[in-house]
């Protein structure tokens, strides 16, 4: 959906992840850019360059927080100085809505600093949306939750993962990140076909879409954002548009990371996409 | 910054730890709790799960046509290592290029083990290094002082990047106050170091310059490190040496400081009004054509206008 209370009416365009070796590019030739996407532990410190940095930033661009650690799917209590911190972040940045991951990484207050899978099962599905809404009603923005990429299935899990992720969204009342990048990564290390998961899940809660580029490895694939997205994964895209909409999309490269040119370059493929839903819509 | 591969020689003579426990993996909380004990076990050799953790990986991972239970749960075992040996070698590149690769190495998974990361933030996951260095000298040895010295100026780097600061005291807010009754702070991002070595230089020389930020958004790492260059510290004599880590628009800078500097500024730091902080000056000798007076005069306007006091 262009806009829609999961993304804050927002219609932002193709954006790219912030990154440390882009800094100086961007400062000093400040390209057009529709919005960056900034991680959000990052800069939930106190002071320094990393604040400047952000500031700056903000002088010049839209910024879309994304976080990697409130663990929404963890059974341990939500981390209260952890929100504390991401709330002072938001009203830094005025993220018009947040994204974290439907993962679990943290147990007993000891961090794995991984976004480890979910047992899907209702339980599990109750205490996740419930510690949704608790973020949602802490930060007073709208939240959308992001499908992670996994290596493993638990036997305990009562159901498919886009039925989880359903479970979940549908019982927070909260929006979707969707990765289709994840979701290709998981459905060749589970076996199962991708397009049953982009055709299930709410079209209607998707606040944002992920892309990104993987690794694959003899028996697996791994979730490395160190290339540029590979062609099932545009397929899996265009898929997604269709079904739900041009939406705000972010390209995700976190390692062995190119020029920003070449980054902006692969983000903005995302266009033909868009422009053919578009050309469909219009003919339509 | 790359370094080379953790060897698999330096683990294989590890003490093998307990398999955990597992629950019904009923429960959200207890299958949580089984499967992150077997992720933050540390590798055995090769940088493999240890077999042990089978039990686990049965017990709770359905295994596909291509894994086994084992395989998939020590895909996380792999990562949660290399994650945060990744991050402690970006953080310790002084203490790496001190005691050379396999020794650093050794030493980083004891440490990583003995006190896994307790905090959202990455950042924080070197807290306790310094406690552990003081606890366990054999890590260390036979460079315990230096890499002491060390790992506490690599702290402080971390402190000074990003603490807070609060509003400073500028010059003309102390004038016509009286020195007895006047308590500054220094600002929260301050460390004031009295080391034995030139920490300082050698950590200059033993970093490229890598401050990437972390915690990026993909849940895969590689652990690809180049050897490090080791520090010559050949004929370095220990001698007192007092330095204040703190940030200048934001960079981190390392000031050299005189032994009365130190203490002023030491004292200042633990609670002591100005005039008791600079008390003992006038039991020294003060350096041949200077006096103490024109001496503080100096110190102070250097130090307000580095913005280094706060209200206390």
């Amino acid at each position: 959906m262009p806009a829609n209370r999961f993304n804050g009416f927002t219609d932002y365009g193709i954006g790219i992840g912030l990154r440390l070796p882009h800094y100086q590019h961007i400062l000093t030739r400040k390209p057009t850019v529709d919005w960056f996407e900034i991680i959000s532990e990052n800069f939930m410190v106190d002071a320094g360059r990393p604040l400047q940095v952000l500031d700056q930033i903000l002088e010049q661009y839209r910024v879309v927080q994304h976080g990697v650690s409130m663990y929404f799917g963890s059974a341990d209590k939500l981390n209260r100085e952890h929100l504390k911190r991401l709330k002072t972040l938001v009203k830094r940045t005025k993220t018009p809505w947040l994204s974290d991951h439907l993962c679990w990484g943290s147990v007993d207050g000891r961090y794995t600093h991984d976004l480890l899978p979910m047992p899907y099962t209702f339980e599990a599905a109750k205490v996740t949306a419930q510690k949704v809404r608790e973020v949602s009603d802490f930060l007073e923005i709208p939240i959308a939750v992001e499908n992670v990429s996994s290596y493993a299935e638990f036997h305990v899990s009562e159901m498919t993962e886009w039925e989880f992720l359903t479970e979940v969204v549908e019982q927070a009342d909260c929006g979707i990140l969707l990765d289709v990048n994840n979701i290709y990564v998981s459905s060749k290390n589970h076996n199962f076909n991708p397009y049953d998961y982009v055709n299930n899940v709410p079209h209607h809660r998707v606040a944002q879409i992920h892309i990104a580029g993987h690794s694959k490895f003899k028996k697996y694939i791994l979730d490395t954002h160190d290339h540029p997205v590979l062609d099932p994964v545009w397929e899996l895209y265009a898929r997604a548009v269709k079904l739900v909409g041009i939406t705000a999309t972010l390209l995700e490269w976190d390692d062995s990371i190119p020029s920003f040119d070449e980054v902006h370059h692969e983000a903005l493929k995302a266009n033909q996409f868009i422009r053919q839903f578009a050309q469909k819509n219009a003919s339509a | 910054m790359r370094r080379s591969k953790p060897t698999s020689s330096s683990v294989s003579s590890r003490k093998k730890t307990r398999p955990p426990k597992v629950a019904p993996a009923g429960q959200l909380g207890e299958l949580q709790a089984a499967m992150a004990n077997a992720i933050m076990r540390p590798l055995a050799s090769r940088n493999r799960m240890q077999k042990s953790s089978s039990v686990v990986a049965e017990a709770i991972i359905k295994p596909n046509d291509r894994l086994t239970s084992f395989e998939r749960l020590e895909i996380y075992n792999r990562q949660y290592w290399f994650r945060i040996l990744d991050c402690f070698y970006d953080d310790y590149p002084g203490l790496r290029a001190v005691l050379g690769d396999r020794k650093f190495e050794r030493l980083a998974r004891a440490y990583l083990a003995r006190y896994p990361s307790e905090s959202f933030s990455l950042r924080n996951l070197g807290r306790r290094v310094e406690g552990f260095l003081r606890a366990e000298s054999k890590w260390t040895a036979p460079h315990q002082r230096l890499a002491l010295d060390m790992v506490r100026i690599e702290w402080a780097n971390i402190i000074a990047f990003d603490e807070g600061a609060k509003p400073t005291i500028h010059v003309d807010d102390l004038l016509g106050r009286d020195p007895s009754k006047v308590r500054l702070a220094l600002q929260p991002y301050i460390s004031l170091l009295e080391v034995r070595y030139p920490v300082d230089d050698l950590l200059i020389a033993a970093k490229k310059g890598d401050d990437r930020l972390r915690g990026e958004a993909s849940n895969a790492v590689a652990l690809q490190h180049k050897r490090a260059r080791r520090i010559s510290f050949r004929g370095l004599k220990p001698r007192p040496l007092y330095i204040a880590v703190h940030r200048m628009e934001n960079s981190v800078y390392y000031k050299s400081l005189t032994r009365e500097q130190f203490a002023v500024l030491q004292a200042l730091q633990q609670g002591a009004s100005i005039e008791k902080a600079c008390a003992f000056l006038s039991k020294r000798r003060a350096p041949a054509g200077k006096n103490w007076a024109f001496e503080l005069q100096h110190w102070f306007r250097e130090w307000t206008a580095f913005g280094w006091f706060c209200q206390r």
